[in-house]
């Protein structure tokens, strides 16, 4: 696919890392070196994409200070499920896990326009190829963002960066043998999803002792459903944006084909308008895209993580629960006289258990909230930069534009 | 932690190419005002000295309006019009100036603070007209349609007036009058003139839709027939009729009834701006008569008269289709091949034209439905400053909301509709290019005839049938009288047709090029709201801490 050969070693990919990462020290901590991570490369293959994940580290545990693995994305999930897992880290925000490379809706829209080839002019078609090549390329770096995103995270957490299961996942050179969820895997796990969800609509009448956590539960609970329903809004908005930029592609042809028949003072003007046109779409595209890039996935970005801070909550209230029915259950054995020590040694352990959690939730939820506010306050500043710098782009073109057709007239 | 989210798509180095290029072509054309005089001052034909000067400064002026940000969308294209009485002028600048800035300004305006529907009902309510004013085109005097090319102008300047006078119909206060299924639409038609054929300079008339189909139907059988181009009749939508006919409130129906409004408006501007249609004493009648009209009972769609219509056209068609006539003049071969190669364009241009409005409507919906979720979204945030920014992001994305419909429309009304208006002008010189046709085949069907009286005539008189032979020599003068009226009266339609294609050239190029600088300044005007908007926003997003 030719889409694809544009991307294998793609240099911008590797000059951008540079600007990234800069613009990353806001939220993370970059003046601790000891364990550093990136993607140096990414391949896009038919079916899927190989990270290549880069360390540079002066940590002790690591065999050499500096490794690069090939890994991919099922491999991501893997690592990010050790982590939800253990019952150590039930008091941490687990960043969320990147999503699945997804390039079937460029595919698709490609493979249109191939339908539709025949109903078009040669320049609108490349033009419209273009377009989706660029979409698919930008697609493809997001993607290969949120991969890098997610390690970063992993990297600077003072506790999850000491995990055994990220070190083999950056260090180990042979394939991690996780290819894929077969089947029955997939089928537990929706069953471990749905018994989480009734579970955790049991726990919704269990009242926490805490305030803190009673209101960030609630808040939570709601701020994750309409960051969801935003984010939703500002994908069809940026997404139909687009549709318009691209309607400019026809237009301009349309007005091309005008001049050539035209045999009066017209042909003039039609020939600048398409080129202002053509101009003006690449304007409009990119308002579109950088909306998307700045608006819509900050928004979805936290819609990601409020999903793990909820699920951090969640793991919390278990806890309770189970700290709680220890209580009962130590309660029962006492007037009964019966297993009273195992009782005793149960209810130590819920507490202890609950009580860590609860600490350490305390603090990540604080971190949560910090990291939120300079992220969109970053995004949005940027956003609204862009837009300005586009708009005002735009406005310069037409007054040139206007200026010059007066003048001719 | 997450930023590295953010990395560009495209890289730095693209959007400062494409900046350079912006500059470059700043550079490329400088606007100074020199040059500016000097091409307008490069004065046409038929123009005197006082004209010139005084569209250097119209232009001036003009061009201190665009730079003028806040200004509002005011063009003064028209304005080098001849001047024949100041106050009629005065008051014809003042409601051409009207034309151009309250459809998008009022509509834009209310759009900020009303539902939609209600801005568009309101607009429709007032006397705006969101169109293409042909007025100006009617008003701009022969000279100036310097650029077309050079024949079109001769034959323009072929002893024609009719710049004389001016003239300028406005249709406002669309009305449903009765109920139910006999319920119908009147307008009121204001004509605003200096010509003194009219009996006042100032007319008003309330007139039917029907009404309006009853004089393009008797001006359609009179004229095309000699030649004359005649501007199309809006077309008869028993859909959108229905709709206005079951609809209780008239909001509903809005957008329908303006659309319709803004066309009868430019097939009145359009046919007045023709000497020989203006003198047409049916269209007299229709701007000045005071009571109502006899009711055209011909212009029901379901009618009779309707039906028949329809089977003339097919028989038309196959007309067209049966008979091939051999072009001799090679400037009709040409025409007729331009002028089909214009309707294929245009209506490839109408389509994608359309397709913008529909997504561009589209993306005011969406930015609509997110500004509301992200002012939910804002009154759940807990953090004081990010709450208000995403309140106030909110509300700028409905500003921008209400500046995309706006674009939409103007989309719609500046470049759509003015497309539509000449792919159905074009199937009005199409058919005057049959009429010759038609002309051409009785002029040769005449001269076949007479070929064969002749022939029976040399017949006869082989055969010494003296008595036939005399009889077939009357009809043979008969016959060459014919022929010489049928090839007369070819050669008449033919100057005829040619004066009336090159006019409608003329205005072809006056309307578009009008219409596009209007379209252009429309979305510069909106690209500075935009910039206006985020620039109120940015603090808000800067304050976040």
């Amino acid at each position: 696919m030719s889409l694809q050969d544009g991307v294998d070693d793609s240099p911008d990919l590797l000059a951008e890392d540079q600007e990234t990462r800069q613009g990353r020290s806001d939220t993370v901590d970059l003046t601790d070196t000891s364990l550093m991570v990136d993607i140096s490369d990414s391949l896009s293959e038919r079916d899927k994409v190989k990270f290549t994940v880069h360390t540079k580290t002066s940590l002790p545990q690591f065999k050499k200070p500096e490794m690069s693995v090939v890994r991919q994305h099922e491999e991501f999930i893997w690592l990010h499920d050790r982590f939800v897992e253990n019952e150590d880290y039930a008091g941490i925000v687990i960043p969320p896990a990147p999503p699945r490379p997804d390039f079937d809706a460029s595919r698709e829209k490609l493979q249109r326009l191939g339908e539709g080839e025949g109903t078009m002019t040669k320049e609108e078609f490349m033009k419209m190829k273009q377009e989706l090549e660029a979409e698919y390329l930008a697609t493809f770096k997001k993607t290969v963002a949120m991969h890098e995103v997610f390690l970063q995270r992993l990297a600077a957490h003072p506790v999850l960066r000491q995990d055994v299961n990220f070190e083999v996942f950056l260090e180990y050179e042979g394939d991690l043998s996780v290819r894929g969820k077969n089947k029955k895997e997939k089928l537990g796990g929706f069953f471990s999803r749905l018994t989480k969800s009734v579970d955790e609509s049991l726990l919704s009448g269990q009242k926490d002792v805490d305030d803190f956590f009673e209101n960030e539960k609630q808040f939570l609970i709601e701020y994750h459903a309409k960051i969801k329903d935003a984010t939703m809004k500002a994908d069809k908005m940026t997404k139909v944006h687009k549709n318009v930029a691209d309607s400019y592609i026809q237009i301009s042809t349309g007005f091309v084909l005008l001049a050539t028949i035209e045999n009066t003072e017209l042909d003039k003007i039609f020939t600048r308008v398409a080129e202002l046109l053509e101009k003006a779409r690449k304007l409009e595209g990119r308002v579109a895209s950088d909306e998307d890039l700045k608006l819509s996935d900050t928004l979805r970005y936290y819609m990601r993580d409020s999903a793990a801070a909820k699920d951090l909550l969640y793991r919390r209230t278990r806890s309770l629960a189970d700290y709680e029915a220890a209580n009962k259950a130590l309660e029962k054995a006492r007037t009964k006289n019966k297993d009273v020590p195992q009782a005793e040694k149960a209810q130590e352990t819920c507490c202890k258990k609950f009580e860590k959690i609860s600490d350490v939730a305390k603090k990540e939820i604080a971190e949560f909230k910090t990291r939120r506010i300079a992220y969109f306050k970053k995004h949005m500043v940027e956003m609204v930069e862009l837009e300005l710098k586009h708009a005002k782009a735009q406005a310069q073109l037409l007054k040139n534009c206007i200026s010059s057709l007066q003048e001719e007239s | 932690m997450a930023d590295g989210l953010e990395p560009p798509p495209f890289e730095e180095e693209q959007e400062q190419k494409e900046e350079d290029d912006l500059f470059s072509d700043a550079k490329e054309k400088p606007s100074s005002p020199d040059t500016d005089a000097s091409t307008a001052s490069n004065p046409e034909s038929n123009a005197d000295g006082g004209e010139v000067e005084k569209k250097d400064d119209d232009e001036e002026e003009e061009k201190k309006d665009l730079f003028d940000d806040g200004g509002g969308s005011e063009i003064k294209l028209d304005s080098d019009e001849e001047e024949e009485s100041p106050t009629s002028d005065d008051a014809h600048r003042r409601s051409g100036s009207g034309d151009y800035a309250n459809p998008f300004d009022s509509a834009s305006t209310t759009a900020a603070v009303a539902p939609a529907a209600t801005a568009a009902a309101s607009a429709s309510k007032e006397d705006v007209t969101p169109q293409i004013s042909v007025s100006q085109t009617s008003t701009s005097s022969a000279s100036k349609v310097s650029g077309t090319s050079k024949d079109s102008r001769e034959e323009l300047e072929n002893g024609e007036d009719e710049n004389q006078y001016e003239i300028k119909i406005t249709v406002t206060e669309p009305q449903k009058m009765g109920d139910g299924m006999g319920a119908y639409m009147v307008y009121r038609v204001v004509t605003k003139t200096t010509n003194p054929v009219f009996r006042k300079s100032e007319m008003s008339v309330p007139r039917r839709f029907s009404d309006f189909l009853g004089l393009h139907s008797k001006l359609a059988e009179r004229h095309p027939s000699q030649g004359i181009i005649v501007p199309p009749a809006p077309e008869k939508s028993v859909l959108g009729m229905t709709k206005i006919k079951m609809s209780k409130e008239e909001s509903g129906s809005a957008d329908f009834v303006e659309r319709r409004r803004a066309t009868l408006e430019r097939f009145l501007n359009r046919t007045a701006t023709h000497p020989v249609l203006l003198a047409d004493q049916d269209f007299k009648e229709f701007l000045e008569k005071d009571s109502d009209l006899p009711r055209a009972t011909s212009t029901s769609a379901l009618s009779g008269a309707g039906v028949m219509r329809l089977f003339h056209k097919v028989g038309d068609t196959f007309e067209k289709i049966a008979f091939k006539m051999d072009e001799n003049d090679e400037w009709f071969e040409e025409k007729q091949q331009q002028i089909e190669a214009l309707d294929q364009q245009l209506h490839k241009l109408h389509g994608s034209m359309e397709a913008l409005v529909a997504h561009r409507r589209e993306l005011s919906q969406a930015t609509a439905v997110f500004a509301k979720s992200a002012a939910m979204l804002g009154n759940v945030e807990e953090h004081t400053t990010l709450s208000r920014a995403l309140s106030q992001l909110a509300e700028t994305e409905e500003k921008i909301e209400a500046v995309q419909k706006q674009q939409a429309d103007t989309d719609f009304y500046v470049l759509a509709e003015l497309l539509k208006d000449y792919i159905q002008l074009i199937s009005s010189v199409k058919e005057v290019f049959h009429e010759r046709v038609k002309s051409y085949r009785n002029w040769k069907e005449a001269e076949t005839m007479l070929g064969k009286k002749r022939e029976a005539k040399a017949k006869y008189e082989v055969l010494n049938k003296a008595d036939k032979a005399a009889q077939v020599k009357q009809e043979i003068t008969e016959w060459e009288g014919r022929v010489e009226k049928g090839q007369e009266e070819f050669e008449k339609l033919s100057k005829v047709i040619r004066r009336e294609v090159s006019r409608f050239e003329a205005y072809r190029v006056e309307d578009f090029k009008n219409s596009i600088v209007k379209y252009l300044q429309n979305l510069m005007e909106n690209q500075q709201k935009l910039i206006k908007y985020w620039e109120a926003f940015l603090p808000e997003a800067k304050a976040i801490a």
